[in-house]
């Protein structure tokens, strides 16, 4: 690629990719992991058994030093539409601002105001209240998933609106942006996908935990024991009943796309023509660097794709290349002539997304859910009646698979977004064709704003978001490493002016506080 | 009052609570190699924004969130505009939050340095950025009649985004000083008073000169008493200070920003961002703004939903509302950040 040959808008879509994925490495872990530690604190709260307690800190501790740095690359996503934006946002105004505001006002505050009351009120707040203030951040979270998910298949499939005045939707009904299936459909899946996120953590740490033990000799009868193996069986079943949820709710954003983006569907299986029964595409190739649909080879399964769209075997699926025509004929062979789209204007538009990017995406999200799923039950399976796997391909590899859902997390995101262009707001074929919004992709980009400047910003942020990831990613390590015990030492108050305390880097140091050391998450 | 009127308003209520709440953990951060001498006195320092810092930066996103809902005009001509200006305030608010989280992640002497000058550097930063902004929309900005920036990348930097970046620096430094003066006890309260007490005049003068200068260019009468309740105001805490009554100076100070901000929003009113190509470019609330469908809904969520944040964000400081030491006592053991 030559990346001086890549104009504002390629760079600010680079920009948007990147930032915003690597922002979504952060929220389901956010979202998943906040939840479990909820329902730990609530059964320590209910129980006052000890393991609860050491479970809280210990995952409270990893939800923190990851939660913190969600929030921070959630800044840039608030900020970019109007940087880089500027012609979207414009269009999308009286629409696409206002969830933000309220995803701010309803759901931020009380994220980010509750977490703190819950991190800082240890002691100063009787416990029961401690405990609501974690659920009320959690609450916040799930709410700002939704309002940004709302707002995002608002583009995916724009409701409530007509076309107003000046060319640009205008707002006629709140309540339809709100409960929009696409929506719906998409807040549920993330939400269990979230989910299988945490649960996946739960079981690769746990599982490394216990063998780590075993191999120690160390006790079975102790707290610590206890905190691993429930975290690994409490992990385990949520990932499983997690995936089957994630299955059930992304059927039903696979029979809405077939009726709202039918050519996200066809490029994620590389059908060309359209063919009733349709077969799903288990592998395919193709030439490099075609897009054309024609050049594309698979291996495929009779009639499952005709069952995805339709629930039955026999519906026909519209191949990519008559809906190609279909949509030049609507919306035209090329860009208009104008002046706000650039270096474009005028340009043939291809309305297949790039296809390698959709099948492929489509596959690694589904893929590394299955793989997700395997490991949560070879976890279930290997620790069934107080056993502990020793076993260091399945304990190491459990290990390497906490990687899987978040994998799977980014490609299902880069299909959803990567497969409506070249539209960023996506006609919605409910609509007749002349009362629908829609908005092309190379229309949207600040049009001020100099390739160099992006340039900047991308790289700058690239730099740090890059650096930060490596200290994120040594922290929960090192979190991981020392355990329950260790990692969870205060040390007591250090003489003024003292600052050569450095004991709590020592690899092996042993138990060095109880939990009467209200430690709470630092 | 109309709906976009009214939003304005609220546009108004919020970027000033934000730099009323976020100005003194701002000013703090900043102060941490100013009044923090030794590590125990910038523990306790970052100690008494530890809980709230978060929450006032919320106040930000909400404010950018409702210019965008509100006035998307505003939003993508302002942004845009000043594109770098608004990358580097991203950078600093990235780094500073990573940096109040991480660093208790490790007891080592140097980790905790290095992540405490990242809070001072990325809170500077960030404030100066956004003060810049602020100056910039209210003073003007080089935008043609569609709302593009006339020139390259620093043609938005002026003089007007160096006295805001000024302004709302030199305001934070004195607001942090005089929340530590209220928030913490011994020699730290002691040096941050006197702190207070040598710098409030002058850390008025730039925020007292913006307001100032954008009142002559389009105040009214409503304006200019205002101008002159922040300057009464400057007045009242000096001498508050020199008492030793900090909470009465910290509401002063308090109020040389509200009425500050006051004046500003009140007399840039209804332009939001003045072109300095042509005043006939100037972009204006009613050319910003989204349909009245849209404010509706907004100031019923807004209606029900701001009381509600309001209450418990007061309710988190009424927790924690005691006076911090460094040395602590008995049943400071129990403070999570104590070390």
């Amino acid at each position: 690629m030559d990346l001086l040959a890549l104009d504002t808008l390629d760079v600010a879509r680079w920009q948007f990719g990147i930032t915003t994925v690597y922002h979504f490495l952060m929220v389901p872990l956010t979202i998943g992991l906040g939840i479990l530690v909820a329902v730990m604190h609530t059964m320590w709260v209910r129980t006052s058994r000890p393991e609860w307690l050491r479970m809280t800190r210990f995952w409270g501790k990893v939800y923190l030093v990851n939660f913190v740095l969600g929030v921070a690359t959630g800044l840039v996503q608030e900020f970019q539409f109007g940087l880089a934006w500027s012609e979207y946002s414009r269009f999308v105004g009286d629409v696409f601002g206002s969830l933000l505001a309220m995803e701010a006002l309803l759901a931020f505050f009380l994220e980010s105001t509750f977490l703190g009351l819950w991190i800082f009120g240890w002691g100063r707040i009787p416990k029961r209240l401690q405990l609501a203030a974690l659920w009320a951040a959690v609450i916040g979270s799930i709410v700002s998933a939704y309002f940004i998910i709302a707002a995002n298949s608002w583009m995916q499939h724009p409701v409530g609106v007509t076309v107003g005045p000046d060319g640009r939707p205008q707002h006629v009904d709140f309540l339809a942006v709100l409960t929009n299936n696409t929506a719906l459909a998409a807040f549920s899946h993330a939400i269990v996908a979230a989910l299988m996120v945490a649960g996946a953590l739960l079981v690769g740490v746990g599982l490394y935990q216990l063998r780590k033990r075993k191999l120690a000799e160390a006790p079975t009868s102790d707290v610590d024991h206890s905190v691993w193996r429930r975290s690994v069986r409490v992990g385990g079943f949520v990932s499983l009943a997690a995936f089957v949820l994630v299955a059930v709710t992304g059927d039903w954003q696979g029979k809405l796309m077939y009726q709202q983006q039918p050519l996200k569907m066809s490029s994620a299986e590389a059908l060309c023509e359209t063919e009733a029964p349709a077969p799903f595409s288990i592998f395919a190739w193709a030439k490099l660097g075609s897009n054309e649909c024609d050049d594309v080879h698979s291996w495929t399964v009779p009639g499952l794709l005709s069952f995805l769209a339709h629930s039955d075997f026999e519906t026909a699926v519209p191949g990519v290349n008559e809906l190609q025509e279909q949509y030049a004929d609507v919306y035209g062979e090329t860009y208009p002539d104008d002046p706000s789209f650039g270096e474009r204007a005028g340009e043939e538009i291809d309305y297949t997304p790039v296809l390698a990017v959709t099948y492929w995406s489509f596959r690694l999200m589904i893929g590394m859910g299955a793989v997700s799923a395997g490991v949560a039950a070879y976890a279930l399976w290997s620790t069934r009646g107080g056993r502990v796997p020793t076993s260091r391909v399945g304990v190491y590899g459990s290990l390497l698979a906490v990687g899987a859902p978040f994998v799977a997390n980014a490609a299902g995101w880069v299909f959803t977004e990567m497969g409506r262009q070249p539209f960023v707001v996506y006609p919605n074929p409910d609509v007749p064709v002349g009362e629908q919004v829609y908005f092309f992709t190379a229309q949207a980009v600040s049009p001020g704003v100099t390739t160099a400047e992006v340039w900047t910003s991308l790289v700058s942020l690239g730099v740090l978001y890059g650096a930060l990831a490596v200290v994120e990613l040594v922290l929960l390590t090192r979190l991981v490493r020392r355990g329950v015990t260790t990692g969870d030492t205060t040390p007591t108050p250090p003489a003024v002016g003292s600052s050569s305390r450095d004991d709590d880097d020592r690899p092996d140091g042993g138990p060095r506080s109880d939990d009467d050391v209200l430690s709470f998450a630092y | 009052m109309d709906l976009q009127t009214l939003w304005f308003a609220a546009v108004a209520v919020l970027w000033t609570g934000f730099l009323l709440l976020e100005g003194f953990d701002f000013g703090v951060a900043a102060l941490l190699p100013v009044l923090g001498r030794r590590t125990a006195d910038r523990h306790l320092m970052l100690r008494t924004i530890g809980p709230v810092w978060d929450g006032n930066e919320v106040w930000l996103v909400t404010a950018v969130g409702a210019v965008f809902a509100a006035f998307p005009g505003w939003y993508a001509t302002w942004l845009p505009a000043l594109y770098l200006p608004f990358v580097l305030v991203l950078l600093g608010l990235i780094v500073r939050a990573v940096a109040f989280e991480w660093r208790h992640q490790s007891h080592d002497p140097r980790w905790d340095a290095t992540w405490t000058r990242v809070i001072t550097g990325g809170s500077l930063v960030a404030a100066a950025g956004i003060g810049a902004a602020l100056g910039a929309t209210t003073l003007g900005l080089p935008v043609d009649g569609d709302g593009t920036r006339v020139g390259g990348a620093f043609a938005g930097l002026g003089w007007s985004s160096l006295l805001g970046a000024v302004a709302v620096v030199a305001y934070s430094l004195v607001h942090g000083a005089l929340f530590l003066a209220l928030k913490t006890d011994g020699p730290l309260r002691l040096r941050a008073r006197a702190f207070a007490l040598r710098s409030a005049p002058v850390g008025a003068l730039p925020l007292l000169a913006w307001a100032g200068l954008v009142h002559l260019r389009s105040g009214t009468v409503v304006t200019g008493v205002l101008w002159l309740v922040a300057a009464l105001a400057v007045v009242v805490t000096w001498t508050r200070v020199r008492l030793d009554r900090e909470g009465q100076a910290f509401a002063g100070w308090a109020t040389v920003l509200l009425a500050s901000a006051a004046t500003l929003f009140g007399a840039a009113f209804p332009v939001v961002v003045p072109s300095t190509v042509d005043p006939a470019f100037d972009l204006t609330v009613a050319q910003a703004s989204v349909s009245d469908y849209t404010l509706g809904i907004m100031t019923w969520v807004a209606a029900v939903g701001l009381p509600v944040v309001l209450a418990y964000q007061a309710w988190t400081y009424w927790v924690f509302r005691r006076r911090l030491t460094a040395e602590p006592q008995h049943d400071d053991a129990a403070d999570p950040v104590a070390a």
